[in-house]
């Protein structure tokens, strides 16, 4: 049994990964030993997205990093959107356009989204299926989400408005 | 010895030499999934993610040699696409987003799938690639690479450092059958190259054997029958003939994905769709 003590940078906090073992996907690691569970499990096989999480500003499946090769990458995930008191205006606008109902892709959506947004501030519908097509919801049908990222691209848009306009 | 972190492509030979039993690892897109169904527990990973040297590209008498390490998503990016639109085409086609920005060009090689989305287009562009190890650096086609159903020529402590792709003038075409737009397998592949100045069109097809190859005699005949100055008039019996050949050069089989004689279809369907879109094209 080979084990190996590295340390990880996510969301901007450095974490101890102590006698981890070289199979260990980042995922796994995120989850059960740095206690982020907000990325979530289903195909460990890249398929579904909801492990979706940003490597160096990309996005990925946590499933497919190897975790110990993501050392000294900078990893943002869910737990990495909005603040301790507040949700992302992303979360915000998925609450307001009712676009989470089991809830469980919803993390790899917001991850996906928000860097959509972060990079393409007022995307066209198919920009976005573009973008979520990773990404599988088998609850919404996906209109609400997509109505989401109207919302969100929206509200995005004023706030820049008034910041430009102060 | 766990995640060794490359950072050139000596180091990574040097590694590689030391533990020839390593695992390398480049996108993790193919590799990954087995290591979370359990089928492949990892002992020595040699990463060359972070490799800058695989990252780059450069462009030497009308050829683009391309670092093993570049992503799907780099090969969408306007810069490249524009030199090989097919290969750009077929990226698009690979996964979702998140696999595209992990999954490589040489990765797509080395695990050789029968279904690899790049593998149709390089070797209808006679691309080859560059392998190297600590002792040796050597040059092989796509076709000397890839012997098998999942199956390369590399040898122990050799990786594959870059691939050398021509540059070919005129209309291409890489096309992908499968159930949805996104995260599909292909069931079938085809792509379909113009080299203007050979006055030829190259064939390359994918899923529809043991590894991917080029239907020579369809490129043959249509090479023979296309109008060069105008490349419009072709007329249907010609297209029809072209597909049959494209279609008798394959050898599928019936799997999950799909059976042999719907592949056989699927291939016509395609050759005929690929030949149309490239006649409507700009040729010169």
């Amino acid at each position: 049994m080979i084990s190996e003590t590295y340390s990880l940078l996510v969301n901007g906090k450095s974490y101890q990964v102590v006698d981890g073992h070289p199979s260990e996907s980042l995922l796994w690691v995120l989850r059960e030993r740095l206690e982020l569970s907000g990325s979530k499990n289903a195909c460990e096989e890249g398929e579904c997205g909801s492990c979706t999480v940003l490597v160096d500003g990309e996005i990925v499946c946590s499933c497919l990093v190897l975790a110990a090769s993501a050392v000294g990458r900078e990893i943002t995930t869910i737990e990495g959107l909005g603040s301790e008191d507040e949700i992302s205006d992303v979360q915000k606008a998925f609450v307001d356009a009712g676009a989470v109902q089991c809830g469980f892709c919803t993390p790899g959506l917001l991850v996906a989204i928000d860097q959509l947004l972060n990079t393409d501030p007022d995307p066209d519908d198919l920009t976005v299926r573009e973008a979520i097509s990773g990404n599988l919801c088998r609850c919404t049908g996906y209109g609400r989400i997509l109505e989401a990222v109207r919302i969100a691209s929206k509200n995005r848009k004023v706030q820049n408005q008034e910041e430009q306009g102060k | 010895m766990g995640v060794i972190i490359a950072k050139s492509v000596n180091e990574a030979c040097a590694v590689l030499a030391e533990n020839p039993a390593a695992t390398v690892l480049a996108g993790g897109t193919d590799l990954m999934v087995q290591v979370n169904r359990g089928t492949h527990s990892l002992e020595t990973v040699l990463d060359l993610s972070r490799i800058p040297e695989l990252k780059k590209w450069t462009m030497e008498d009308n050829q683009i040699i391309l670092g093993a390490g570049i992503s799907y998503t780099d090969l969408t990016h306007p810069q490249l696409s524009a030199f090989f639109p097919a290969l750009a085409q077929a990226a698009r086609t690979v996964g979702s987003p998140q696999i595209r920005n992990a999954g490589t060009l040489g990765g797509n090689l080395a695990t050789a799938s029968p279904a690899g989305d790049t593998i149709p287009v390089l070797v209808a562009m006679d691309a080859s690639m560059q392998l190297k190890s600590s002792t040796e650096t050597r040059e092989v086609s796509i076709t000397e690479f890839i012997t098998g159903v999942k199956a390369n020529a590399l040898k122990p402590g050799e990786i594959i450092e870059s691939i050398k792709v021509p540059i070919f003038k005129g209309p291409q075409e890489f096309l992908k059958v499968g159930t949805r737009n996104a995260m599909v397998i292909s069931v079938v592949s085809l792509a379909l190259v113009t080299d203007y100045l050979e006055r030829k069109l190259r064939i390359g097809v994918g899923s529809v054997s043991p590894v991917p190859f080029r239907a020579t005699e369809a490129e043959e005949f249509i090479s023979d029958k296309f109008d060069w100055e105008t490349n419009r008039n072709l007329s249907e019996k010609v297209i029809n003939k072209f597909s049959e050949l494209v279609a008798n050069s394959t050898e599928p089989i019936d799997d999950h994905r799909g059976t042999a004689n719907y592949r056989k279809h699927a291939v016509k369907v395609l050759a005929k769709r690929a030949l149309e879109r490239v006649s409507a094209g700009d040729i010169k």
